[in-house]
């Protein structure tokens, strides 16, 4: 028994018991001059992984009594989570070596983080998902701060880790109330309370308190407030981290959980998730127009794009599980070639974040400029790039579940957000010439910044295959 | 051939993309590559679009030349063209050369430019051949990518703001439409455009927070269509990124815009608005018919008082386009053969206008009326192709510019008197701007010190605009040329909306029995 439950967990004990060795091996090896070795032995690692993971495909089981699923679900948002956590690794590896801030703990903390969110979505239980939420969050914590000589990185970690805290305590309350009235802290249990006594006060108490920890950790409006800040403090390899794969793992724990374990009394929750989806979309958009960092953009711009995957499990069906997967592996996408390319921000060797330095950067770099013109426009949802179709996907389902209000609010937010991913491309194109940026060779970077532009405009013509995969993964979860 | 109009809505695409990658360096040699490749390819695809013309029966008003292929989340990739939508092809094929000579003495980031307006064109013909909502909704959004660049990089003084007011302005009536799209996929489960021209549309009264909305699912999708198509068109009083994208626009920019770009709006009242929600066409049509008359009054006394010549010939525009959306409106042969006239017609003539302007622009680059005056003495045949156009625009018999606006009249007629006799003093209107911007440009003694030396068009500009003249003549001369062409799928048209109006009207006579 014991070993087939192991065996279902294989890739997290893998994960972690390499980020176990790898730590001994760092303490006693050499240090930092080992970093560079632990980082693509990490990475390798993790692809190898997400092929492992993937290649499970439809299978469905459940280890430890219930409380660890591996269903097409998790699988999927595994893959996008393992190979995304890799690829951004990576893609950091220069920069932060070039500034000293190459440590070996680097990669095992995000190696350790990364098992947290691969519990997450595996959870089957408010234990296992409060575990793996906390061992994600804990790594990350420390990661905003790899910069310990910069008074912003530590602002910044220190105050992800304040309302981290309060988040996390708002959603073990929530998770306490939930268990104090359904009786039992397994998924499985606690919908099967509801369907049989109905839905009580204190579980909604209890719902909402862990929708506000879980929105927290998603950057919903109003529970924001950390991630301009955080995004911008942090070390840009290590923001860019925070962009995708953490994102990727606590959305799909929402719709784990409302799914899983509320999925009978989809009302009760459709209306929470819809009032934090129209005020991340709007707050998102509105709040960007000011921005002047770029880095400070995008955490808006990833607010109202959460905003707009949250749309679609407020849908609550599968087609809304669906189009928030296909939302979040195409969001993951764009995010890393905008951030391969502000990596290669760069002034007299010193990183800038400041847009206004991109004026007229079409006539130095015209490749590069060109494929974070498709980005810009892709992440402003304008056809026939690759993010319209994810914005398409979540508000069909908005409409289908009959929330075309939601829809309406949704394609406005997008107009509004649409201002500052053109004023980016302006700048690029129209503006005066200012100082120009450093000429940096940076191949890595280059090639995924060219990549991700090249798959937004290429996956028009069949979204490379993931819209089946995220339907089986849909399926899986809501039947 | 089997793939033929993916054959003429792609090649410009390819040709942009062997540009890209293929054109290095920004020396003359390499401008003139990037000229030649760009006009060689326009050629071609106007060529095969001759084909195309060839081969299409005007007397089968079904879909021709239809390509159909799987696509993601049950979409399909298909393509067809029928009586509406061929000459829109063919004018945007007919007129992409002439956009391209147009450009010829651009100096400015030649091959990015060159690459826009392919991108452009194999765009504005998707618009006109997709079958599919989504492919539909695709390319016409995307027409907005390469257009804000165009504007944006080679446009004039304020080009930055007219880029954004076009962006955003088209953008939020399109997203609204969006949103119907999707409605539409969820009602009747495809986004087929021919299944879709079948089915029908609820019309159940429905109310909604408090009001009812009569028409029900029909006007609320005609409502986000018609914000869509209104700000594209444009009608009054949503044209006001127009005259600003206009007048910032370079020469063929501003051309592509007027002549091909605005008569999306009016294509998509044809094929979605009219066949697809007849009942709500019916019960907003009083309101459209006074909007474009208003229009047609309205931007006809603005286009009175213009200081800048584009401007006035952007307002000028959005008149003519009332007549358009008038016809449109009307519902009935005459209305719909002029309204589609009319599209065609004014993309020649406005064309040729924006060039007249760029022509002048290029040697004095001002486009204030004032700054000229007495050209005829230096530029005789710059005065007789301007002196043309200016009596096409103002719908002068033996032009195509009366024909459109007789026919619009002789439809609107017969369904509201009032809006035709008031949309008629808009045509005396724009006799007296056009007359007048003639008489301030062309007329009267040369007495500017800056105009003795201004030369007559050159032989590049006489050929651009030979083959406009010949058309605005031919037209106005044997207009059956357009009408035999459209005239059996507008029939098909008209009847089918008069038959779902009446079967509406019969169904509510019987739920009120």
């Amino acid at each position: 028994m014991i070993a087939a439950d192991l065996y279902t967990a294989l890739p997290e004990i893998i994960l972690a018991l390499f980020a176990m060795a790898a730590l001994m091996v760092g303490v006693y090896g050499g240090k930092d001059k080992l970093a560079e070795p632990i980082l693509w032995a990490t990475a390798g690692l993790m692809v190898l992984l997400a092929l492992f993971v993937g290649s499970k495909g439809l299978e469905t089981r459940d280890a430890f009594n219930g409380m660890y699923l591996s269903d097409a679900f998790s699988h999927f948002s595994k893959m996008v989570i393992l190979i995304s956590a890799a690829v951004v690794m990576i893609m950091g590896q220069g920069y932060m070596a070039a500034r000293g801030l190459l440590k070996f703990e680097y990669p095992i903390l995000i190696a350790l983080s990364v098992v947290g969110m691969m519990l997450m979505v595996s959870s089957g239980d408010l234990i296992a998902l409060y575990m793996g939420l906390e061992l994600q969050s804990l790594a990350l914590y420390v990661v905003a701060t790899m910069n310990r000589d910069s008074t912003r990185s530590t602002e910044a970690g220190l105050k992800y880790f304040i309302l981290g805290a309060l988040a996390s305590g708002l959603l073990l309350y929530g998770a306490s109330l939930t268990y104090g009235y359904a009786g039992t802290t397994l998924f499985a249990g606690i919908i099967s309370t509801i369907s049989e006594d109905g839905m009580s006060l204190g579980l909604m108490m209890g719902l909402a308190f862990m929708l506000a920890g879980l929105a927290f950790k998603v950057s919903a409006v109003p529970f924001h407030m950390w991630t301009p800040d955080v995004y911008e403090g942090a070390p840009t390899p290590v923001t860019a981290f925070f962009a995708t794969a953490p994102k990727v793992a606590a959305m799909a724990l929402i719709a784990r959980v409302v799914h899983d374990a509320f999925g009978v009394v989809p009302g009760d929750w459709s209306q929470i998730i819809a009032f934090l989806a129209v005020a991340s979309m709007f707050v998102g958009a509105i709040a960007a127009i000011g921005q002047r960092d770029i880095k400070r953009l995008m955490a808006y711009s990833s607010i109202s794009h959460m905003g707009f995957a949250l749309v679609g499990l407020a849908a609550g069906t599968a087609q809304g599980v669906q189009g928030m997967l296909v939302y979040m592996a195409i969001y993951v996408t764009m995010n890393i070639g905008v951030f391969a390319f502000i990596l290669t921000m760069s002034r007299d060797g010193n990183p800038v974040t400041d847009i206004g330095s991109l004026r007229q950067y079409s006539k130095a770099e015209p490749l590069r400029a060109l494929a974070l013109l498709v980005l810009m426009f892709s992440l402003a949802g304008v056809p026939p790039l690759v993010g319209f179709f994810g914005k398409f996907y979540v508000l069909w389902a908005a409409v289908q579940a009959g929330l075309t209000w939601l829809a309406v609010a949704g394609v406005i937010a997008s107009v509004i957000g649409a201002f500052y991913y053109l004023r980016i491309v302006y700048y690029m194109y129209f503006g005066d010439e200012v100082e120009p940026l450093d000429r940096v060779a940076a191949p890595v970077q280059a090639t995924l910044l060219v990549a991700s532009a090249a798959i937004m405009v290429l996956g028009v013509i069949n979204l490379f295959g993931v819209e089946g995969l995220a339907a089986l993964a849909a399926d899986a979860l809501v039947n | 051939m089997l793939n033929l109009l993916s054959i003429i809505t792609f090649t410009p695409a390819i040709a942009a993309l062997i540009l890209a990658i293929f054109l290095r360096g920004e020396d003359e040699a390499a401008q003139a590559n990037a000229k030649w490749v760009a006009l060689v390819a326009t050629l071609a695809t106007f060529a095969a679009s001759l084909i195309l013309l060839a081969g299409f029966d005007p007397q089968d008003t079904g879909f021709q030349f239809v390509e159909e292929h799987d696509w993601i989340m049950g979409f399909s990739y298909k393509m067809g063209v029928d009586g509406i939508s061929i000459l829109f092809v063919m004018l945007t094929t007919a007129l992409m050369p002439i956009t391209i000579g147009a450009c010829w003495n651009v100096t400015h980031r030649v091959k990015d430019y060159m690459i826009a307006f392919l991108v452009l064109e194999t765009l504005m013909i998707g618009v006109f051949t997709a079958l599919d909502l989504v492919l539909f909704y695709l390319f016409f959004e995307a027409g907005l990518i390469p257009m804000f660049l165009i504007i944006g990089i080679w446009g004039g003084k304020d080009r930055i703001y007219a880029a954004f007011k076009f962006f955003l302005y088209t953008f939020l009536g399109s997203v609204l439409m969006l949103v119907a799209m999707i409605a539409m996929y969820v009602d009747a489960g495809t986004t087929d455009i021919p299944t879709l021209l079948a089915h029908q549309f609820s019309t159940e009264t429905i109310s909604l927070a408090g009001w009812q909305i009569i028409g029900g699912m029909q006007t609320l999708l005609f409502l986000a269509f018609f914000a869509s198509f209104a700000v594209k068109m444009p009608m009054w009083p949503v044209h006001t990124w127009l005259p600003d994208a206009h007048v910032q626009a370079p020469t063929a920019g501003s051309v592509i815009l007027a002549a091909v770009l605005l008569k999306m709006g009016g294509y998509g009242f044809l094929r979605f608005s009219l066949p697809m929600f007849p009942v709500a066409s019916d019960i907003f049509a009083p309101l459209v018919l006074w909007l474009s008359a208003i229009a047609i009054v309205y931007t006809s006394l603005v286009a009175l008082m213009q200081e800048d010549m584009k401007k006035l010939i952007a307002y000028s525009s959005v008149a003519h386009m009332g007549f358009v959306t008038m016809g449109i409106f009307a519902a009935n042969q005459q209305g719909l053969d002029g309204a589609i006239f009319q599209m065609i017609s004014h993309g020649f003539i406005s064309g040729a206008l924006f060039l007249a302007v760029g022509v002048i622009y290029d040697r004095m680059h001002t486009r204030e009326i004032i700054a000229y005056g007495g050209l005829i003495n230096r530029m005789p045949v710059y005065a007789a192709v301007f002196l043309l156009f200016t009596m096409a625009n103002v719908g002068l018999p033996g032009t195509s510019g009366f024909v459109g606006e007789f026919l619009t009249f002789l439809g609107v007629f017969q369904v509201n008197t009032w809006v035709a006799l008031f949309a008629a003093t808009g045509v005396i209107l724009s006799a007296a701007y056009a007359l007048w911007l003639f008489r301030r440009v062309v007329m009267g003694e040369l007495i500017k010190a800056s105009l003795k030396s201004i030369k007559d068009m050159d032989r590049r500009e006489k050929l651009l605009m030979a083959p406009l003249v010949v058309m605005t003549l031919l037209l106005g001369v044997y207009p059956a040329l357009v009408t035999d062409i459209i005239g059996p799928s507008v029939a098909a048209l008209v009847d089918g909306h008069a038959l779902a109006l009446q079967a509406h009207e019969a169904a509510s006579q019987m739920a009120q029995n």
